[in-house]
């Protein structure tokens, strides 16, 4: 279904490809814990392009290709590569499709995935394009609500903190919209989600800027790091990021089945004491990072 | 009809741009990059009163246009009709059309998207609404308006 596809943006997914994928990572998750070996993609070679730096999402392509018996090549460090000579994307891919089977690509310009799709031969993955797409953290995020709960559809989701500027509250607003999850916006009025991702939304979400209004109700908690350098007053940021703070008393207000999402790195926002408590799913949730790619990986390659 | 005559004279052989949206005149002549004496006449007549409302027209003499130039036409003004003059008598008329798919006529606002770096790619865009007029760009996503696409006409 998904062999030799390219992994641009979540929308281009069809419902049916997003429930294949999950099928594959639910078959991953003990190969991803080590329990089991698998040999699935001996003999393959993935290509590991990191233009900017990432810990999360390159380690995850890197343990996924690993426990599935592949190769890696690659770089986290361009200016190591020729692109500091002045090469083109363009001639980068072209020459790097030509080593290996699949492409994962991050970039810190827009656009630059798709662009690496019509130079190379072999499927091109994004792992983040500047402020743009990043598919696999949406399909990760997803996978995780849908181990914990069974499904998306009438969960209410609060997406909470930086919505304006986080990359990856753009994406997973518009396909939770899609899936049937009843999304509510909690964020200070200056860091708001755009308009243009609302525009994009199934059903319109609602929106808060006090976190009381949704804190016994919410089943799901996905939060956010609010960025000091986002504030040119420092004591205001204070004041407004002190207010989206999830600690282990406001845990106590939240429904029993409740879990707490965070796309991580988690810097303020969720207090330490709240990681013990059973609502914590972010430590999860980055985990699943691997069973998610290594069923990307597996399907784009065709051999599952 | 003859105080309109008088304010806008008949030409010899050219073309008239016609039924332009009112105030988009001088976009017009920007996009067709005509910035100051082409060695023609032009005639330009900016809220002209019609049957269908206010509109602007341009007259350029001993000029044609070619498919690229129509297409950006339509892309700011897609009520425009291009009637092709000769001997003063209209020989062809044609209506823009928005292309659907808007290929190497604009360049991408967005100065973090990929085709504004030195890379061997034509700036794409797909045509999600007409009216009012708004493209995405292929790459990078980022969708412009009429004003967007003017300053950025390549």
């Amino acid at each position: 279904m998904l062999k030799g596809r390219d992994i641009v943006t979540i929308n281009e997914l069809a419902r049916e490809e997003i429930d294949r994928i999950f099928e594959v990572a639910r078959e991953m998750v003990p190969i991803a814990e080590g329990k089991k070996k698998s040999k699935l993609l001996d003999g393959y070679i993935l290509a590991n392009l990191f233009f900017e730096p990432s810990t999360r999402t390159r380690l995850s392509f890197e343990a996924a290709m690993h426990r599935l018996g592949g190769s890696i090549l690659g770089f986290s460090n361009p200016s190591a590569t020729s692109l500091s000579k002045g090469e083109t994307l363009a001639d980068t891919i072209r020459m790097i499709d030509s080593y290996s089977d699949v492409i994962v690509i991050r970039h810190p310009l827009e656009g630059s995935a798709r662009l690496a799709t019509e130079f190379a031969t072999n499927p091109v993955i994004n792992a983040g394009d500047g402020a743009g797409q990043h598919p696999t953290q949406t399909l990760l995020d997803i996978f995780t609500i849908v181990q914990e709960f069974g499904q998306v559809e009438e969960l209410k989701i609060t997406l909470m903190g930086d919505l304006r500027y986080g990359r990856t509250v753009h994406s997973l607003a518009v396909a939770l919209s899609y899936l049937g999850a009843e999304v509510h916006l909690l964020s200070p009025r200056t860091l708001k989600m755009p308009k243009h991702v609302i525009r994009e939304m199934k059903c319109k979400p609602e929106i808060h800027e006090k976190i009381e209004e949704v804190i016994s109700d919410t089943d799901v908690f996905y939060v956010t790091r609010i960025q000091k350098e986002r504030f040119p007053d420092p004591t205001e940021y204070m004041k407004v990021a002190g207010s989206y703070v999830i600690n282990g008393e406001l845990v106590k207000k939240m429904k029993s089945s409740a879990i707490i999402m965070h796309p991580l790195p988690r810097v303020d926002e969720i207090t330490p004491d709240v990681d013990t408590t059973k609502h914590a799913r972010y430590f999860k949730q980055a985990f699943y990072g691997v069973p998610i790619r290594m069923a990307i990986l597996a399907l784009v390659l065709g051999v599952v | 009809m003859a105080e309109q005559t008088l304010k806008v004279q008949k030409i010899k052989n050219g073309i008239v741009i016609d039924h332009i949206p009112c105030g988009m005149a001088l976009k017009v002549l920007k996009i067709l990059g005509i910035q100051g004496d082409i060695g023609s006449t032009l005639t330009l007549a900016m809220h002209v009163k019609s049957k269908n409302g206010l509109k602007d027209i341009v007259k350029i003499e001993d000029r044609n246009l070619d498919e690229r130039e129509l297409d950006k036409i339509a892309l700011i003004a897609p009520t425009a009709t291009v009637n092709v003059i000769k001997d003063y008598e209209v020989v062809r008329k044609h209506k823009v059309v928005v292309p659907k798919v808007v290929k190497g006529i604009v360049r991408c606002m967005n100065p973090r998207c990929i085709t504004n770096q030195r890379e061997p790619v034509e700036p794409e865009f797909t045509t999600i609404s007409t009216e009012p007029i708004v493209i995405k760009c292929k790459y990078c996503g980022r969708e412009m308006d009429s004003e967007d696409i003017v300053e950025n006409i390549i």
